[in-house]
This record gives C-alpha cells, structure tokens and sequence, in this order.
C-alpha cells in the first residue's frame, strides 16, 4: 500500500523538474513585470495587469488550449521556435513547464510587486542624490528590500507548478515519463479500476511536497526579515 | 553658488521663486506649505519644474529654455532628508560608503575617517540604522551625503523629527560643517532659532514667493502683528561675549553694552561671540530698573517704535551698544506705562524661555 511504484517515482521527478525550470524561468520576467507594474507609469499598465491575471480567473484549460493555438508545432510561436531553435514544446516536458510558468506567473508577480510597493521610494531617491543610476538603485536598493517577496513569490510559483493540472493535460497532455506529471498521474489513477491507493500515495506526496515549500518560504522570510523592509 | 529661478503650478497656489546665494549656509524659512521643499526637490531633480533655470557652483542643473535636465543622479546635490533615510540593509559603514562607489576618486575632497571624526560616529559603523537613534541616524546621514562629495548639501527640515535635546546634539555638528567642512548648505526650516543661529542668508518663502532675501537680523525682524504667525515668530537677535560659566549654578554669563546676560546651561568660550535668538513674547518691558524680580537679564536701550493692532503692541527697543530688541506686550500695558518714542526703558528676557537652538554655541551634555 506505501510501496511508491517506479512509475510514480518518475512522475514525482518529472513533476519537480517542471515546476522547478517554470519557476526559474518566470523568475527574471516576473521581476520585471512586478517592477513596471509597482513603479511605472505608462499606457498600458492596466493592460498588462489585467493580462499578467489572467490565468488566474480564466478557465485553465482555455489557457492550455490557446497555449496549444500559439506554441503548438504549427502554431504560430511554435513553429517559430522549432524552425529557429529546434525547441518543441508541445507533448513534451518543456511544454508543461511553459504551462506551470504561465499559471503561476501571476502568483509570483502579486507577491514581488506587493513588497516593492512597500518600498520607500524616498530610499530610491536618497540612493539617486548619491549618484547611483536608475540601474543600480534597483539591483542596490529595490531588489534587496524586495527579497521577503521575491522568496514568497517564488515558492507560490513552484507550489501552484507542482499542483498544475488542466493547463498542462490540454496542451501537453498525460504521457506517462514525458508529460505526466504528479496530478496528471493521480487523474490517470482516478480513471482506473483499483488506482485508489496509487491516487491516496501521490495525493499525501503531494500535500507533503507543498507543505514543505510553504515551511521553506516561512523560514527563509523570517531571515531576510532581520534587516529586511521594516525602518522604524 | 546657488542661482534659482523656476516656476511651478502648485494645488493652491503658483510656485515662482527666485533667489541666488553664496557660501556659508542659506536658509530657506517660511510657513509648512509654503514651497521650501519643493525648491529642495527641485534642485535634486525630484520635481521637475514648468519652467525655469537652476545652477550650482556654475554648473546648470536644469534649464528648460535650451532644454537641459540633469538627472538626479549626476547632479552632485548631497540631500538630506527629514526622517534620515537609512538604507535598513544595509550597515552604518555601508550607507556611508554608497556614494563612493559612483564618485570619481579624484573628486572626493573628504576622507571616510574625517568624516566620521567630524560627526563623532565612530563607535556605530558596524551597527544596523535600525539599532540607532533618531539623532545618530541624522549625523549618519549627513555624512553619507558628505561622502558622495556634493558641491553643495541640501538640508530638508533635517531636525523636525528630533526631540529638543537631539536638536541641540546635531546644531553643532552643523555649524561645523558651515565652519570647519566649509560646503555651502541650503537648509530649510520652519524654526526661526535655527535660521537664525545657521544661516548668512535667509530667503524668506510664503505661498510659493520669495517675500525677502537677507541676512537673518534683517529678514526675521518682527515684521508685523496681523497673523499669529508673525506675533510667535518675531524674533530679535543680540550678541553677547562669553565671561564665566557658573559651575554652581549651571548658567553662563554673558555680557552686553546694555547690561548682563544670563542663559541656562554651558557655552562653548571658543564660540564668543554668542548670538542670541530672543522672541519678542519673551521679552518685558520695564520703565524703572525693577528691584525684585526672578528675571536676571535687564538691558537697557530707548524705545524706537510702537505699533499697535487690535488688543496687541509691538514694541522695539534700541538697545546701548547697538542691538535692537522687540517685545509684544498688550497695547493696554503700553498706555498704562505712558511709552512713547525715546523713552528709557529695561528690556527684561525670561532667559528659561530661550530656546537653545538659538544660541550658538552651546554643549549639549
């Protein structure tokens, strides 16, 4: 009954390979998109916010299939990249971690953003009168203080990768060692007749593997509080 | 050193000021909301103005007839804030030493060590700014905007958030920069002691206008009792030179042509002469030399006008040797004593009301 089969032990690799490449991948962009929408001011802001969102409250098998529209081999990006690239994205594990990235993006980018909104732009401005460029205030200033959200941030991204079902199964489907990852593997144990103990084993997996993370980001934030945005 | 001249459209009211100062510290004095710091945010580059012309020690900062707007960072300007702006990540010797890092070595005029003599920091440069106090976190960011090596230090109401005794703890340190450092300092203040105390020049702002331009004995003279504002802020400044500290008593003596002065608390002998800053509410006036009195300050001079308004008086006295003091008195009490022009009297000063921030010179304990 606790005897984890093979097969399961290859979709738990599998399932924190993607979620960890969606994770590192939407890293830099994610900064970057919390750092427009925190301290810019251009046409568009409520644009790209609404569309950063999206993912949120949109079906996520609508998300999957419009990935599969524009990322699939004859889709329009997709065909760019495999021509260009040689990279293939959809049915394989590359395309799932594209998937994942996409649904936790907006997790990753609330949280970064809400802590830089929290960061005294006076402090911005005194870097600035030491003449520190707009570049070096960021990397010097901005980023250091927003470490307690860039942390929170990064690990919603991997704990909605790790638990991303409908987006992944529509554009990559549920191949067993390719795309199959935890939850694809726990629906396919769903389906059929005698998967109950199969489905209960990677359920607990699952949860275990979330908890984990959240204890992680806990302790992490707890360092980086020492010093971290608070000046009284 | 500095030319200033911009206009700005304001909630309320036009900005359009104009001013040029030298060396030495330039105070910018005026009621909260006036614009004194928006002239500060101006000269950073923090606002930009509609129109106008800033240059520092010759070098345009902006200028938006040919087009020109430097960005902050290469400005050059050390700023100053009212709540210090520590970097909280970092450590005291870390904030000090930013502006190292985008400064050309050639252009650093003070060393770390001086710096860190003059504002006596010593002991906390391996600290967090969050284990500081307000006053020790002042004096650190003074010498973090000392550090980037500015052609001049912006100073914006550096001392509002500070309680009376850290006031008097930074004042000195101040004044040696104005002295010894020698870095021209545009401060901004709404405190007439420490405009009075600080500043060579005083550009007085109200509703975003320079309303005067001139040394602080000509620019914080009373100028009037319409507003509340200018009975409490008229002020009258007297120079005294040091004789003795009275150990028993704790009170330095001082003396004048017109008669002795006795302030509370210990005066640096190496800084007589002392300026005093004296408001004209704590000042009594006196016909004949009062016998029993707790007031010790008694100076002598003639009255040399008398203004009046509603219930109030504003009485100016022409004092022997040459200062002038102004006292507020009710216009009742100037008709019962019968003053009038030329007439004899003794200004009496509450020496316990005087705000120490307007007495050079004095060591905090």
């Amino acid at each position: 009954m606790w005897q984890i089969t093979p097969d399961e032990w290859v979709a738990i690799r599998l399932s924190l390979k993607v979620a960890g490449a969606a994770t590192l991948l939407s890293l830099p962009l994610g900064i970057l998109v919390a750092f427009a929408l925190a301290r810019g001011r251009f046409l568009g802001r409520t644009v790209l916010d609404g569309l950063v969102h999206l993912p949120l409250v949109v079906p996520p098998v609508v998300t999957g299939y419009l990935l599969l529209i524009l990322f699939g081999r004859r889709g329009p990006i997709g065909a760019f990249l495999e021509a260009k690239l040689g990279l293939v994205l959809s049915f394989r594990w590359t395309g799932a971690a594209l998937a994942c990235a996409v649904m936790g993006f907006p997790l990753m980018v609330r949280a970064i953003r809400l802590t830089m909104e929290t960061v005294d732009r006076r402090l911005e401005q005194a870097a600035a009168t030491l003449g520190a460029s707009p570049v070096w205030v960021f990397f010097t200033i901005t980023l250091p203080l927003s470490l307690p959200g860039i942390i929170a941030g990064v690990v919603l991204c991997f704990a909605k990768a790790l638990g991303e079902f409908g987006a992944t199964i529509t554009f990559v489907s549920n191949i067993p060692g390719e795309t199959q990852t935890i939850p694809s593997a726990i629906y396919s144990y769903t389906q059929t007749p005698g998967g109950d103990a199969g489905a209960l084993r990677l359920s607990l997996i699952s949860i275990t593997l979330a908890f984990g993370a959240l204890i992680a980001s806990e302790v992490l934030a707890r360092w980086t509080n020492r010093w971290g945005v608070a000046q009284s | 050193m500095i030319a200033f001249d911009c206009n700005l459209p304001r909630d309320g009211f036009a900005f359009d000021v104009k001013f040029e100062s030298d060396a030495g510290v330039t105070a910018l004095f005026g009621p909260s909301g006036a614009g004194k710091s928006t002239v500060i945010q101006l000269i950073a580059g923090l606002t930009r103005p509609q129109r106008g012309r800033i240059s520092v020690a010759g070098k345009v900062l902006v200028d938006t007839d040919r087009g020109v707007a430097l960005p902050t960072h290469k400005r050059g300007v050390g700023l100053v804030f009212q709540d210090s702006q520590l970097f909280p990540h970092l450590s005291v010797r870390q904030n000090l030493t930013y502006g190292r890092f985008f400064s050309y070595p050639g252009d650093n005029r003070l060393t770390l060590e001086a710096v860190i003599d003059v504002l006596g920091i010593a002991p906390l440069l391996e600290r967090s700014p969050r284990t500081l106090s307000g006053g020790e976190r002042q004096r650190v960011a003074i010498g973090r905007a000392l550090l980037a090596s500015p052609s001049i230090l912006l100073m914006d109401e550096p001392l509002a958030s500070l309680d009376t005794s850290r006031k008097l703890e930074i004042l000195p340190f101040i004044e040696r920069l104005r002295d010894d450092v020698r870095i021209p300092i545009l401060y901004v203040s709404h405190s007439v002691e420490e405009v009075a105390r600080l500043a060579s020049t005083v550009v007085k702002i109200a509703d975003g206008k320079v309303v005067a331009v001139g040394p602080p004995g000509v620019v914080l003279a009373p100028s009037g009792l319409a507003k509340g504002a200018e009975r409490s802020d008229a002020v009258s400044m007297i120079t005294g030179v040091f004789v003795r500290y009275d150990q028993e008593y704790g009170v330095t003596i001082l003396s004048h042509p017109a008669g002795e002065i006795v302030l509370p608390g210990r005066i640096d002998p190496l800084r007589s002469p002392v300026r005093i800053v004296i408001r004209a509410s704590d000042v009594t006036v006196a016909v004949g030399r009062p016998a029993q009195v707790s007031i010790r300050t008694v100076l002598e001079g003639t009255v040399s006008a008398i203004e009046t308004r509603g219930p109030f008086a504003l009485i100016s006295i022409a004092l022997h040797g040459g200062d002038r003091i102004a006292a507020t008195a009710t216009r009742l009490a100037v008709n019962a004593l019968g003053l009038s022009n030329g007439a004899r009297v003794h200004a009496l000063v509450k020496s316990t009301a005087i705000d120490l921030r307007g007495v050079s010179g004095v060591l905090s304990d």
